[in-house]
């Protein structure tokens, strides 16, 4: 397997260079798919037999649940790729990907309690998965919190990736909370392995939100992280280049 | 389409409260994800341009 993509990667200024021509791609996609999506979610897809239209709330809730676990899960990564082959953009990744996680939870948690109100009579319960999913929301505070609390920008990175890769641990308890206690939450609305319990007109909407919040997360990830990079890389001549270059265009 | 009226596509079946609510905090913070980036990059390249304009004086 041919590797050399992977230690480009650990430079700086090829991110740079690679991610502006992505950004655009990323940033139409996302914006097109989560604009489909939530008017097919919202005026196409049929209302659901027990809750009726409540549920097109399940639009914008599971996708952004995916994301707020898929985004830890990835924080550990960087982290391991940091701690392992000291790749400074692995760190650049975690600092960046930490807020839009944490924002992610929010979004997930905000729209499970205005659908559990119509759905359960409750807005919040302490149920495994609702708990779980406010840990992991804490989680993300810890890594933001301890990424500017530490001066030395190595110590950061370190502590930051333990943290990361320790907290993973609540990402199964997610995950199988629904299976593991006795809960109000619906179990798992997607499977890879079996087919969809709904309709096709209700699930496709779904995996086009779903997709489409991906997309979301990358290119936004890829804008902060390329900002983080030029301020890092400010002694050296390319960044300063490009910084000459983004003024001359402003002004 | 799922609804007959658009009045009926705002009412959602008595849930519309809570259908468009959570639609709107989650488009806030999904544009807001989006603007804090491109200010915070403004705000970098303000600084910076400054910054060179005063080491030019000098």
């Amino acid at each position: 397997m041919n590797w050399t993509w992977f230690h480009k990667l650990g430079s700086p200024k090829w991110f740079y260079e690679i991610s502006g021509r992505w950004l655009p791609w990323l940033s139409i996609s996302a914006a097109l798919l989560i604009l489909v999506g939530a008017v097919m979610g919202l005026a196409f897809a049929p209302p659901d037999y027990q809750q009726g239209n409540s549920f097109r709330i399940i639009y914008i809730h599971v996708p952004a649940a995916f994301l707020a676990q898929s985004t830890y899960i990835s924080l550990a990564i960087a982290g391991i790729v940091g701690l392992v082959w000291k790749m400074k953009i692995a760190d650049v990744a975690v600092q960046q990907a930490a807020p839009i996680g944490a924002w992610m939870t929010v979004i997930a948690l905000l729209t499970g309690a205005v659908w559990g109100k119509p759905t359960w009579g409750a807005w919040w319960v302490w149920d495994a998965r609702l708990t779980a999913m406010l840990i992991l929301l804490f989680l993300y505070f810890g890594i933001i919190a301890l990424g500017h609390a530490i001066t030395n920008r190595d110590s950061a990175a370190k502590a930051c990736a333990i943290l990361a890769i320790v907290g993973v641990v609540n990402i199964p308890i997610i995950k199988y909370s629904v299976d593991w206690w006795n809960t109000l939450h619906q179990p798992a609305t997607f499977t890879i392995t079996e087919k969809p319990a709904m309709p096709m007109e209700m699930w496709l909407p779904l995996l086009i939100m779903t997709i489409g919040f991906y997309c979301f997360f990358a290119a936004v990830l890829l804008m902060r992280m390329r900002i983080e990079v030029l301020r890092r890389e400010s002694r050296t001549r390319w960044a300063q280049a490009e910084v000459a270059r983004q003024i001359g265009r402003s002004a | 389409m799922s609804f007959d009226s658009f009045s009926e596509f705002l009412a959602m079946g008595n849930h519309g409260v809570y259908v468009w609510s959570s639609y709107g905090i989650s488009f806030v913070i999904l544009l807001l994800n989006v603007a804090l980036p491109i200010l915070a990059r403004q705000r970098y390249l303000k600084n910076e341009a400054r910054r060179l304009r005063r080491e030019a004086q000098q």
